[in-house]
């Protein structure tokens, strides 16, 4: 960025967001970093070496050389945590691909709908966000529960004979995925096909597509950008998911947001809970990575 | 023309949007290798005839028959017609060479064939050297040749063109309309172009059609309908005309007599027989006006220079009469303009007068 010879009103301009970034992101990330190469300790706070500036700089030195990378060894020593991440791919993934298989119907439907209809239609989409994320959870614990809605209703219905276990199992836990995250699924996909042009579609018909035809050649991979970033924006929030698994997930439901929790609050672990943050960090940042530089390459090459 | 050799018949359609009536009863033919313009102001029903034609409108009643086929209720992929479309509507996420060939991919032709024929309309439109570019890297002109290429190379029966030149500069516009001509000549195809542009449309056409509220005002020969409207909107809406209020005054062999702007005309050409004592309008074209500055024309009317204007070839000068009509003029300039405020006197042959009725 050349900020030379900019005027210093907008010198200043520029400044505000680094010194958020700084504040609230690198600062924090920091001490997250820190805190993953000190030891674990029986004290307030802890874990050890805490650095202290009164004692001057030989001092902080000193605590600087106790820092040791043996948080990030115990997570490959002990096979929870890699057994988390797997299990919590494998709910996000399944989650995401759902989420994908409901919204794009969903979306296309919206796109298509009449004009005057579309802003309602939207609006609908996220209406969900009014009410609290927390609520709408716990919401499902009373319809998935043995004695809950949905089993009454097949019960009464007839369809089974006895309650079904729903409830604190992994597919609990991908439903109020699902159901959370949708609308991130639904409103860039929207996006990508409401964008379109018409006239791409009767252009495909004109030319001998059919409907389904029009839709798998022209609609569907011009709408390509709008599922990776929904499939972003549900798959790594998913990834860390603490609430949804420790609500509506059995005790045996593994995932690294509980894993986290558990090192920091029930075993006060904090350097070895830090570490297996960071490790998710880095593991969410090399798909979005990836994700920019394909981004780049694309628009570079028009 | 006769029915066997016409290659596309509308008869009676009609299309209405909730209550408001787009396509109102249009019959027209089309023949082989004809170059047919459909012309009219926007919100004529121009393009809702056009989509109705290409299938992506319903018929509220009347049919189309296409090739002796009676294709009124087939979807769009099975009609024997392409699409220009206006915007163009090139595929974006696919380059000029596979845009060209979708319609053949669609058709499921065998890949050297295709390949082939993907060559020959790339050369039609001298794109060859634009065969792997996508289309946000092409300009206007280009995006219509390759829009040009991908609707002709299905070979279509009647290509359809909706406002094709509207997204183009003045220049490339009167470019691209010969080449037009030259590729429908070359081809020997029949097409139909949608357009609210009457130069467009007399340029490229061998007949034409005038549309007004969803019905056919007129339809003919560009020349002909240039020369001999039949109804005074015809006569506005085509060219530039002056329409004289008048009345009849009496019905000759070979003239007719009436009165207008305070005295008596004598105009040999009429659309429709008029009546003694009935309403008229005399059609005369700017140029067919004759601005002098001693009476003793035929047809005389005298009036005060409005305004004048030099523009190019012709100079264009309005005269206000005793009565309050405006009339416009043209004349080769070279001639001394009249100047501001001069007392004139404007007159014209009987030949070149046209008495409207409706």
């Amino acid at each position: 960025m050349r900020a030379r010879g900019l005027p210093r009103g907008r010198r200043l301009a520029l400044l505000a967001p680094f010194a958020w970034l700084i504040a609230f992101f690198a600062a924090p990330l920091a001490i997250v970093v820190k805190i993953a190469l000190s030891r674990a300790a029986t004290a307030q706070p802890p874990y050890e070496p805490t650095f202290d500036v009164q004692q001057g700089l030989a001092a902080l030195l000193e605590s600087a050389s106790q820092l040791s990378l043996e948080s990030f060894g115990v997570l490959f020593e002990d096979s929870i945590y890699l057994d988390s991440v797997l299990s919590s791919l494998r709910l996000a993934g399944l989650s995401t691909l759902l989420a994908l298989l409901i919204a794009y119907p969903l979306a296309l439907a919206i796109a298509r709908a009449p004009q005057r209809w579309r802003p309602a239609l939207v609006l609908l989409a996220i209406a969900p966000f009014w009410t609290s994320f927390l609520i709408r959870v716990y919401a499902w614990i009373a319809i998935l529960k043995d004695e809950g809605l949905l089993n009454h209703a097949l019960l009464a219905l007839g369809v089974i004979g006895e309650p079904l276990r729903m409830f604190a199992t992994e597919g609990a836990v991908v439903v109020g995925i699902v159901y959370s995250y949708l609308p991130f699924m639904v409103l860039p996909i929207f996006n990508a096909i409401d964008r379109q042009e018409p006239a791409l579609v009767e252009a495909a018909m004109d030319l001998g597509a059919t409907r389904a035809g029009a839709f798998w050649t022209v609609t569907f991979p011009l709408s390509r950008p709008g599922i990776v970033a929904g499939a972003l924006l549900v798959f790594i929030p998913a990834l860390g998911e603490f609430v949804i698994p420790d609500l509506l997930g059995g005790s045996d439901t593994l995932m690294i947001g509980r894993t986290l929790w558990n090192e920091f609050f029930a075993n006060r672990d904090w350097p070895v809970a830090s570490a297996a943050a960071l490790a998710l960090l880095a593991l969410l940042l090399a798909p979005l990575i990836a994700f920019e530089r394909a981004q780049m390459r694309r628009e570079g090459a028009s | 023309m006769n029915a066997a050799s016409a290659l596309l018949q509308i008869e009676a359609a009609r299309k209405s949007f909730g209550a408001v009536p787009a396509v109102d009863g249009v019959s027209l033919e089309i023949a082989r290798g004809e170059f047919f313009a459909l012309l009219g102001p926007s919100g004529c029903g121009k393009t809702t005839l056009m989509r109705m034609i290409a299938g992506f409108e319903t018929l509220d009643g009347g049919r189309i028959v296409i090739d002796g086929v009676d294709v009124s209720a087939e979807p769009p992929h099975r009609r024997p017609v392409n699409m220009m479309f206006q915007s163009y509507a090139l595929f974006p996420h696919m380059n000029v060479e596979r845009n060209i060939a979708f319609g053949l991919h669609r058709q499921g032709m065998a890949s050297g064939a295709l390949a082939a024929r993907v060559r020959e309309m790339l050369r039609l439109v001298q794109m060859e050297a634009f065969a792997q570019r996508k289309p946000e890297s092409l300009s206007g002109g280009q995006k219509a040749r390759v829009a040009l290429a991908r609707a002709l190379a299905c070979r279509p029966k009647l290509l359809l063109l909706d406002e094709p030149l509207a997204a183009l500069d003045r220049k490339l516009r009167e470019e691209t309309q010969f080449e037009l001509r030259q590729v429908q000549a070359d081809l020997g195809l029949s097409f139909l172009v949608v357009t609210h542009d009457q130069h467009e449309a007399m340029a490229m056409a061998q007949r034409m059609a005038v549309m007004r509220a969803g019905r056919i005002e007129q339809m003919g020969a560009p020349r002909t309908i240039y020369e001999a409207p039949e109804t005074r909107w015809v006569a506005d809406f085509i060219g530039e005309t002056n329409l004289i209020e008048a009345r009849v005054r009496e019905v000759d062999a070979g003239a007719i007599m009436l009165d207008a702007a305070g005295g008596v005309h004598r105009v040999e050409a009429f659309a429709q027989a008029p009546a003694p004592g009935e309403a008229a309008a005399i059609a005369v074209r700017p140029e067919r006006l004759i601005v002098s500055a001693a009476p003793g024309g035929p047809n005389e009317m005298q009036g005060v220079v409005h305004d004048s204007a030099f523009v190019g070839g012709v100079t264009q000068t309005r005269v206000r009469l005793s009565d309050g009509a405006l009339l416009r003029v043209a004349q080769a300039t070279g001639a001394a303009a009249p100047e501001r405020g001069a007392r004139v006197f404007v007159s014209y042959a009987p030949a070149a007068g046209r008495v409207l009725t409706r």
